[in-house]
Order: structure tokens, then sequence, then C-alpha cells
């Protein structure tokens, strides 16, 4: 019989170790899964995996990495944030969303004087339009105990709705003969968030998920605010009762995990979409709730899971393409990796006991 | 002599890294009540539970009424004639009190057949009970009476009551044993478990003394004295606590009509609680658990915030202040519950020296936090109060309770309050750290310092208070000077007995 036993003290070791082990369990049984797929495992793995890094095309790919992992990090930091204090904020995407549409919806109001505090100006919208959405849960929860992680994921849906309407309506490219969307910010020199040094992929949402990368690290570590959310996370109760507001520390961790969706999304439609249109959202939102975890809601942890995840997302394209493989396959290849991260995690805190004995207290 | 009701001879239990029992013998004879005695650690709980079946020892004997006893399970042990009155009472709220015993009956008969059966016990046994009340509406002593009749309509031989004594008032205390002496004097052997060495003296018949798994001694406790008892326990001669009778200086501290609505549905109320405080003073509030110790401590500490005008410190008022503006002008307090409250159990020591130390410690420069710093302060507490621990970088969770009370205490103390307030500051913490702990209090109330030590231990607060008060249904009753007070007026201020008159009658 196995049974689990509760260490003393959480193990250093394994709490390092799961992403590793979880990554490679992905690995075995995703090979597994495209076996009986009837595809060659390790063709695929190596498809996934490696082709984008350092495939015969991976010029093309490299930059590819950053241009998805930074949307990836910049929301998972956030969220990161507030999961650790134990606010949930599921709404990441409506507030990508809202972000976009606040920074694209400034750029264009300026539309066609060009400036250069018309970006900057951007930035800031994007940041607000996120956070206002963010907050809305917030405030609803302090002022009401609502759950936030059912108003944040309602607000998605609303933000959708708002996403089709404005691409119909109030920002449709009035020179778009007739077809839904925005005007193409790309081609907007003020308003476009372009590549810092051309065919790195770096432009400045990449800069900004650095800033936030160090910025929550060094909050987390070192800062009064960062050990609030840290004991809030482990012990509410004791939390208050080291000085810790809890309504503010929700105000500011919704507060602060929306704006950096907002300004992901602002980010993105002013630089690689281009354009507000009806399905502008892919899914970042979501993807980074699973970044957040797989990165330990660590930010450097986050950072490298956002950059894997990246690459599952890519090589997962080059898969499609080349092998065949159903897009359902590899998004329950991702979904593995969450999956056997929570599986391995339960090693950080139990030990396996294997033999039988009874009950012990 | 007849044949020992119960012997045991030579169990040993092991658990990995710990021997719980080496070697244990002891026999309880027909109609004794046996008092097992040892420190939080010794092994007590792991040998009751091997007699009532919960637990099976690695080697050994046992032997009941002379016939080899080794029960698989609590129900064998329950039909060998073995009944165990758990610390802990496991009842449903939302039931009567006849269902809740019914749900722990093998063959329950119908309803009202054992509500009449429940009368005529609690009748005979002096346990006044009404088998129709919602347990969710009984005093923790009417609850405890639930547990004990459930026992005695199993007609047990041997009874096993596991610190019956800690929820109860006085006057609850002289009902339950009279009960117990009357279930001896018809034969009934009783294992009774305490830490409680009064209770013991006037109660039972033979005392086994466990420490660290052993048996490390044996005596009658009608002619042993507590504190012989004590140091058997302990294995070294016990420190009384010293105080040197100083004069109580200027009010620092005063609650006005302290009143604040309950927090939960089953929370309770705090009710016009007033009070001054003076430097260099120690007042004890007693009472019952869940009379509003845990909300008075809330409201000091400034966790709940109460209205303008209750709480005035130095003569001004701060009901409004949080807790880290409190601890800047030197109100400090230690909750009850260590793990969760006084300390997040998954972070470090030293992490927990920063969550109360940050403010008066200067652990933190415009909200940068100096870990440095915290590490040395945590460093400090541990050397200062003995805090036994490989290093100040283990989780809180990792330490023994009475350990992390030194520390918990230890981290106020040790931030000079003005003010310190405690809750249950030596709960479950053995004697030794018990009473460093409360020499702790008493050096700080002599360096002018006031102290308000909340404890459901009457005995630790009548040893360290100079004035006792005590809550009762969430109101504080006027504290009176604790020398020369009776057992019978504190149990009077706690609020007596419930259903007394109807006792014994």
């Amino acid at each position: 019989m196995i049974r689990l036993e509760k260490r003393p003290q959480p193990s250093r070791a394994y709490a390092m170790a799961t992403p590793l082990l979880a990554v490679l369990a992905t690995m075995i049984f995703g090979g597994l899964l495209f076996a009986v797929l009837g595809k060659d495992p390790v063709q695929s793995i190596i498809t996934i995996f490696w082709e984008p890094l350092f495939g015969e095309f991976a010029f093309y790919y490299r930059p590819q990495l950053l241009i998805k992992g930074a949307p990836l990090v910049l929301i998972a930091i956030g969220l990161a944030l507030g999961f650790k204090a134990g606010i949930w904020n599921i709404g990441a995407e409506g507030q990508y969303i809202m972000g976009a549409i606040f920074g694209a919806g400034v750029g264009l109001a300026f539309y066609p004087s060009e400036s250069v505090f018309i970006f900057p100006l951007m930035i800031l919208a994007g940041a607000f339009g996120g956070w206002l959405w963010a907050t809305i849960p917030a405030v609803l929860k302090v002022k009401f105990g609502t759950n936030e992680i059912l108003v944040s994921l309602m607000l998605v849906y609303v933000a959708e709705q708002l996403l089709a309407s404005v691409s119909l309506g109030l920002l449709k490219n009035p020179e778009g003969f007739g077809f839904p969307g925005s005007r193409n910010l790309q081609q907007y020199a003020s308003a476009h968030n372009a590549e810092l040094i051309t065919g790195s992929g770096m432009h400045w949402g990449v800069v900004a998920a650095f800033i936030a990368v160090i910025f929550a690290y060094v909050l987390l570590a070192r800062h009064r605010l960062g050990f609030a959310i840290r004991v809030t996370g482990e012990a509410p109760r004791a939390a208050r009762f080291g000085g810790v507001n809890p309504a503010r520390l929700i105000l500011f961790c919704l507060g602060i995990s929306g704006m950096l969706a907002g300004l992901a999304g602002m980010f993105e439609v002013a630089g690689p979409a281009g354009q507000i249109t009806i399905d502008f959202n892919v899914g970042y939102g979501f993807t980074a709730i699973i970044v957040a975890f797989l990165g330990r809601l660590h930010p450097v942890g986050i950072l490298l899971a956002g950059l894997l995840m990246a690459l599952t997302y890519i090589g997962g394209d080059i898969a499609q393409s080349q092998l065949q493989l159903p897009a359902a396959a590899i998004q329950v290849f991702q979904g593995m990796l969450l999956f056997f991260l929570l599986a391995f995690d339960l090693l950080t805190n139990y030990r396996l006991r294997f033999g039988n004995n009874e009950v012990t207290t | 002599m007849t044949t020992p009701l119960l012997s045991l001879s030579g169990l040993t239990k092991a658990y990995p890294g710990v021997v719980a029992n080496d070697d244990v013998s002891l026999e309880i004879g027909q109609g004794e009540i046996h008092a097992l005695l040892g420190e939080n650690g010794a092994g007590k709980s792991t040998l009751v539970k091997m007699i009532y079946g919960l637990v099976k020892p690695d080697s050994g004997l046992m032997k009941f009424n002379g016939e080899a006893f080794a029960p698989q399970d609590p129900r064998t042990a329950r039909a060998g004639g073995v009944g165990m009155v758990f610390q802990h009472f496991s009842l449903f709220d939302a039931l009567t009190v006849a269902e809740n015993i019914a749900l722990g009956m093998e063959n329950a008969p119908a309803m009202g057949q054992l509500a009449a059966r429940i009368r005529e016990v609690s009748q005979s046994y002096g346990l006044p009970l009404s088998p129709d009340r919602t347990v969710g509406d009984l005093s923790a002593g009417e609850r405890q009476r639930v547990e004990i009749i459930r026992c005695l309509l199993q007609d047990p031989k041997l009874l096993i009551m596991d610190e019956p004594t800690s929820v109860l008032t006085p006057q609850e205390v002289a009902i339950l044993f009279e009960t117990l002496n009357k279930l001896r004097s018809e034969g009934t052997s009783i294992l009774y478990i305490s830490h409680k060495l009064e209770e013991i003296r006037t109660l039972c018949d033979a005392a086994t003394v466990l420490r660290l798994g052993k048996v490390v001694g044996a005596c009658i406790p009608a002619e042993t004295t507590a504190r012989d008892m004590a140091e058997m326990m302990v294995g070294t001669a016990l420190k009384t606590p010293q105080r040197s009778g100083n004069e109580a200086g200027e009010i620092i501290l005063e609650l006005n009509d302290l009143s604040l609505p309950p927090a939960s549905d089953f929370g309770m109320p705090l009710r016009e609680v007033s009070l001054s405080l003076r430097k260099g003073e120690v007042l004890g509030i007693g009472g019952v658990a869940g009379n509003g110790q845990d909300e008075l401590l809330d409201a000091l500490s400034g966790e709940t915030q109460v209205a303008a005008g209750m709480i005035t410190y130095k003569g001004v008022d701060m009901s409004s202040l949080g807790p880290n503006a409190r601890r800047a002008i030197g109100l400090l307090s230690a909750p009850e519950e260590r793990l969760g409250h006084a300390a997040a159990p998954d972070m470090s020591l030293v992490e927990n020296a920063m969550l109360t130390g940050a403010t008066r410690e200067g652990l933190e420069k415009g909200g940068m936090l100096d870990w440095t710093a915290a590490r040395g302060f945590a460093d400090r507490i541990i050397e200062a109060f003995d805090v036994r621990t490989p290093s100040a970088a283990n989780a809180a969770r990792s330490l023994s309770g009475g350990n992390l009370q030194k520390f918990v205490i230890g981290r106020e103390v040790l931030q000079r309050p003005d003010v310190l307030v405690v809750n249950q500051p030596t709960w479950g913490v053995d004697a030794s750290a018990a009473a460093s702990i409360r020499q702790a209090l008493l050096d700080l109330a002599e360096g002018g310092a006031a102290v308000i030590v909340i404890s459901q231990d009457l005995d630790e607060l009548m040893e360290i208070s100079d004035r006792f008060a005590a809550l009762n249904e969430g109101r504080l009753s006027p504290p009176r000077p604790a020398a020369g007070l009776t057992v019978d007026e504190i149990g009077l201020m706690m609020g007596g007995a419930h259903d007394l008159e109807a006792a014994h009658g």
C-alpha cells in the first residue's frame, strides 16, 4: 500500500525538480499519445521541442518565441502575484482585450497625426484599460464579498462582446471596404510597436516582460508588499495579525495583474497583431494561468515557463503542418504539462511511503 | 488480591524516528481511578490508543480481566468493555443529544427507548442532560456529558478519559468528579489523563508517570506533592516563577465599554468590556474557551476594528489603529493559535520574525525589507528563549508546539512592549518551557510593562496574576486582586456550572 506522509517542511529539491519532472512525463505520455495516433513519437517530440530552435527554419521561429512568450510572461507575472496571495484572477483574457481596445483606441484617436508622445500615451491607456477591467471584480469582492473567480471570468465574455462591437463600429477602419477590424497600426508609425532589432522578435512588449520579471522578483523578495502577498497566501489570519489590510491587497493584486494583462494586449495590438479584429484574442490570458503555475509562481520560473509554453505553441504548429497531428492532440499535450506539474507538486509537501502501516495519529 | 482489570506488560510502539512507547508496563485494578501523567509527547496518547484498538503495539502483551486482549479496532475494544472519552468531541451540532448517541452505537434501540435510557443514566450518575436538546446549543461541559453518557450506555469496565477537565469550570469539574467517584464505587475502573496535578491528587488512587515513552515512576497521588509529580514528569527540578511584588504604576491602557458584534453566526460578541491596566501589573483573564477570548485579543491587537473611544492607550484613543500602528506605539500581542495566526506555518522563522518585528526592530526601511537584520532578530529570539530548532531557516511548522510557542512569545517580549497581550501562552507546552514563558512575562512586568494574560489554566493565572478577571459570554467580570481568591469565587466569576441545581438533586 502506498501512503502519503506530510513532510515536516516543504522540500526545496522537489520544488525545483517538479517542473523538469513534469516536462519529462509530458514528453513520455505525449509521445505515447502521438504513437496511438499513428505518428512516430520520437519524431513528434523532436518536431515540437527541437525544430523551432535548431531546425532548418529556426531563423523564422526563434523570433516567434519572444513574440509569443512575451504576452504570456507579462500576464503570468501579474497573475502570479495574485495567486500567491490566494486572489484568483481568471479573467486576464478579458483584461488583455480591454488593454488592446484602450491602447488602440487612443492611438487611432490621433490618426493620422505623428508624434513621439502617442505611443507612450497608448501604453498608459492599455495599462488603464486592463486595470479598470480587473478592478471591477476587486471592488465587488471588497464591497460585497463576491467571488473574484466568477466575476473576472464572466467579464472575459463581456470584453469579447465589446471587442466585436468596436471592430464592427467604433474602431472600424473607414477605409476598410466594410471589412470588420480597425486600421492596421503597423502602418501608422507613431503607434507601431515595431521590432527594436530587425529579425529578433524583440519589441517593447518583450522589454516590458523582462522589466516585469525583475520588478516582481524584487517585490516578492525584498518589499513589504511582496511579503504581505506571500503571508496572505500562506496564512491569511497571520497576515492580518502582521498588519496586512486584506481589502487593499485585493485591490492591489487584481489591479496590477489587470494592468500587466492590459499592457500585453496593447503591445500585441500595436505590434504583432497590428489591428483590432473580432478574433484578436487567442487565449494568452488563459494559457498564462498554466504558465504561472508551471513557473512555480516565481518570476524567473515564469520567464522560463513562458518561453517553454511558447515553444510548444510554435512546435505544435509545425507538428500540425508537417506531421498532420490534429490540433486537439497538441492541446492535450499542453494540458498534460499542467496536469503532471500539479501531480508532481504533491511531492513537495508529501513523501510517499510504501508498506502497510496502520493509522498513526 | 484480585486480578487487575487491565495489565500491560512490555508494550512497545515505534514510529519512524521515534519510539512512542518503550517497554511500558502498568496495572489498573478493579474499581481504581488510575492517572496517566506525562508531558506532551511522552507517549500517553499512543498508549491509550493501543488500549482502545486505534494503534497496534509492535510488541508486548495486554491482559483484560486476566485474559489476553488485543483489540483490532475500537469496535472490538468497546465490545470488550473499554470506553473512551476523547479530548476533542465528535458530535454533530445540528443533531439532538439522542441522535448523536444513536449514531455512535452498534445496535441503537428505538429513539424513544434510547431517550429513556439516556435520562436514566444521566439521573443515576448526576449528569443532567436532556436527550432532546440540540448539541449546537450545549456548553462544552454539556457536550462532554454527551460523550460520557455515550460511553456509559455500553456498560464499560474501563473508561479512558483524555484531559476531561480542560474545558470545564471548577463547578463542572466538581460534578464530573462526583460522577467518576460513583462509577468507581460501582466497580468501573478509570484511566485518567491530565496535566492538572491537583485534580489528580484529589481524584486518583494510583498514578503512572511516562517520560519519552518510558515509565519513569509510579506513585500514590494523595501521598505525593504536585511538585514531586511535576518533577517526575519533567525529569529535572522545576523552577517556580519568581516575582518581586512590584508596585503597579500609572494607568496605561483602558477599555471603555468595549463591545463588538459576533464575527459569525456561531461567534461570541464582546459585551461592554471595561478595565484599566496599570504599568507593571499582570492581569489574568480566565474563562472557559469560546467566551470571547479570541475576540478580545483581536480587538486589542488591532485585527478587528472597534468604535472610537473604546480603547485608550496612554490617554490617547487608539481604537482605529491597525496592528502595525499599535505595535509602533508599544502595544504588542501574541494570539492563541500558533500555526496560522501567530505564525505562518510554511514560512521560516526568519520570515515569521519579520511578520511582527518589522516595525519595532527596524527590519524595514521605506518598504524594503532587511532580511539580514530579520535573521539576526530571529537568532536572538532562538538564543534568548532557548528555541530548539536546527536553524532559523526552518519552517515554523517543523517546530514542536512548545518550541514554536517560545518563539512566538519571545518575538513579542524582545520587542520591549509597553503592553503585551497574550492568549493561552503555555497551551500545549511542557512544564519546563511553560515555567520559562511565565518567568519571561513576569520579568516583563517587573521591567514596567503591563501584561494581560488570557488563559484557561487557572493554576497558571493564580501563579502569575496580580489581578484576575473572567470572561463569560463575552462579558468581563470586574477584576479583583488575585491573592486570596478562592476556587469557588473564581468559578462563580467564570459563570458557574450550567444546570448546577439539577445535578445530584
